[in-house]
């Protein structure tokens, strides 16, 4: 019977190699550029600038009229009037100065890959969730669900965020100026969240990893979330980071507190050298 | 889902248009919840009291060949039982058949008076208050706005909701506001789910008090009257209610001269607060603020459990 499966699957053209390692090695094999770009993503030149005006227009209408400028190799878009519409500046997948010059509403600049994106007002809640790369800086406040599942970039919030900041926070670094609510960090796995002002209960509850630096208050820590203890590396880490975006913390970042996950789960630290998670 | 809004105007007096602010936040928010809209606005105060009550809902026109009669009996009745108890109706209007506004002068026992025009068969009473209007109907703000002719209502508050109709029927009785029977002018919308509505409901209804729906946002109405009627003051009723409700909810109290928000401990439910110098403006959304100005303003999410009380 074995030996009939295995003919079966070698038939279908399976099995025509030896598995071992990550399959990510094999599919994203350098010499196979089209594994290297997203279908949809665009070459665009950020020396070629437009204006939308978006006060007339449904969230729809502007995303589409952003992808057709990038389609067109335009590379720095400013989009006036946003009106705090909800899902505007999602789905890009590639280099992009995108700058809004008022507020965002919900789900604003998710499943990003790689713009840089200014928004010069407030965001609503889940701004930038499943952001991959990239920048996203925010002026005002943001609400709810700030940054959830990022994997990469840096998302930066000038003022103060709602609850559940970071939640399953795969990478990359989230920044606030202000406050942080409830819950921020909860299940967070990888990257950093540094946050300049008070933050409020449960932080970092069930994390499994990453970094949470605090600058002002914690309310409570959430199970598992302990104290760490800061380095000059960490210091030296916090000044170059908030130095590029103008953030300053009340006390200065040597009086920062640093909190990480106080468990290790089995088998989690063994998939990936610490080293990478450095790069994350 | 549900939507909810609302605006204080701190120094213009009573000539600010808020049905029409109200309306154009509420049917901002008609994604959250286009089963019926609801508003309570609070204007000019003439010595009378101002019922709003319904004799039947809205799809019992559609259901029975006897429901025009039926009305008419219910609305002879109503008429005859307020007379009964010293109430003098000095001014009556009829948005819809089914709905019904009178101004009355009267100086005795409101709960009273309340209970007795509710013992009428389908007729329930939406609001009693001095200066507060609370409608609702089914359908979105603009349909509801032009059957009752809110866009020029004129006062310096209101609340009000949008919904998606969860936890009970599609029908007014459902819709929210809520008021707070049996105190004259305070009214609550709410976004969210109560966990724990069937057991504080038999607690309270053990001490008196009546729910007209099966909605679970008619227990924070229930509960802030109970509160206020032991003498407590809205912050600190609202204050207490966050321990109280279990669940997760986001929720707005309107009294006569005071608007207030709540937000339960897990911060599970929206909310955008807009506080001007002289004017406040919250909604689950921003883009229903936005509504009201057409240049950029400076807005936050309130925090967990956190509870905010503004004056007119």
């Amino acid at each position: 019977m074995a030996k009939l499966k295995q003919d079966k699957s070698h038939e279908m053209g399976l099995h025509q190699e030896q598995l071992k390692g990550k399959t990510q090695q094999r599919f994203f094999s350098i010499d196979e550029s089209e594994n290297l770009t997203y279908f949809q993503s665009n070459e665009v030149d950020t020396s070629k600038t437009a204006t939308i005006d978006a006060l007339d227009m449904t969230p729809r209408e502007i995303n589409r009229e952003i992808r057709a400028l990038m389609e067109k190799g335009v590379g720095d878009i400013t989009v006036d009037n946003p009106m705090s519409r909800h899902g505007v500046g999602v789905g890009i997948l590639n280099r992009l100065n995108l700058t809004f010059s008022d507020s965002l509403g919900y789900f604003g600049c998710g499943l990003i890959d790689g713009p840089n994106v200014h928004i010069k007002g407030r965001v609503g809640w889940s701004c930038a969730e499943n952001m991959m790369a990239g920048t996203v800086v925010i002026d005002g406040n943001a609400g709810s669900t700030f940054g959830a599942a990022i994997r990469g970039g840096d998302l930066v919030c000038r003022g103060s965020v709602g609850a559940r900041t970071g939640i399953d926070q795969k990478g990359g670094t989230i920044i606030v100026g202000g406050k942080t609510g409830a819950f921020s960090g909860f299940m967070m796995q990888r990257g950093r969240m540094i946050i300049c002002g008070d933050a409020g209960m449960n932080l970092g509850d069930s994390m499994y990893d990453g970094t949470i630096y605090v600058g002002g208050e914690v309310e409570e820590l959430g199970v598992d979330c302990v104290p760490g203890e800061m380095s000059e590396l960490d210091v030296r880490y916090l000044s170059s980071k908030l130095d590029m975006y103008g953030i300053k913390t009340p006390n200065g970042v040597e009086k920062m507190n640093k909190y990480v996950s106080g468990k290790q789960l089995w088998n989690y630290d063994n998939l990936e050298p610490s080293e990478k998670k450095l790069v994350l | 889902m549900c939507g909810i809004a609302g605006i204080i105007h701190k120094n213009a007096g009573k000539d600010v248009n808020i049905g029409e602010q109200m309306t154009a936040m509420l049917q901002a928010l008609k994604h959250r919840g286009p089963d019926s809209t609801g508003y309570a606005m609070y204007g000019e105060d003439n010595g009378n009291h101002v019922v709003r009550f319904k004799v039947a809902e809205a799809a019992d026109l559609e259901g029975s060949f006897d429901i025009h009669a039926a009305i008419e009996d219910r609305i002879a009745t109503v008429n005859s039982r307020m007379e009964d108890l010293g109430a003098k109706i000095v001014k009556k209007e009829s948005p819809t058949e089914y709905s019904h506004r009178y101004e009355i002068q009267f100086s005795g026992d409101m709960k009273k008076l309340a209970d007795f025009v509710e013992d009428i068969e389908g007729v329930e009473i939406l609001s009693i208050g001095n200066s507060l209007e609370l409608i609702k109907d089914l359908g979105d703000a603009a349909v509801v706005s032009e059957q009752y002719g809110l866009n020029d209502f004129n006062g310096t508050h209101g609340i009000g909701h949008t919904r998606m109709a969860t936890e009970s029927d599609v029908d007014i009785r459902s819709a929210h506001p809520y008021w707070a029977y049996p105190f004259s002018d305070v009214a609550v919308v709410h976004n969210g789910q109560l966990t724990n509505y069937w057991t504080n409901r038999r607690a309270l209804e053990l001490k008196g008090h009546r729910f007209s729906s099966n909605c679970d946002s008619e227990l924070i109405a229930v509960y802030i009257a109970d509160r206020m009627n032991q003498g407590q003051d809205l912050e600190t009723a609202m204050k207490d209610s966050v321990e109280y409700l279990d669940g997760v909810f986001t929720y707005l109290v309107a009294t006569k001269d005071q608007l207030g928000m709540a937000k339960d401990v897990m911060a599970a439910k929206p909310m955008v607060v807009y506080e001007g110098d002289d004017m406040i403006a919250l909604a689950s959304e921003e883009v229903a603020i936005r509504k009201l100005f057409d240049h950029h303003i400076d807005t936050f999410d309130p925090y967990h459990g956190e509870v905010k009380v503004w004056q007119n």
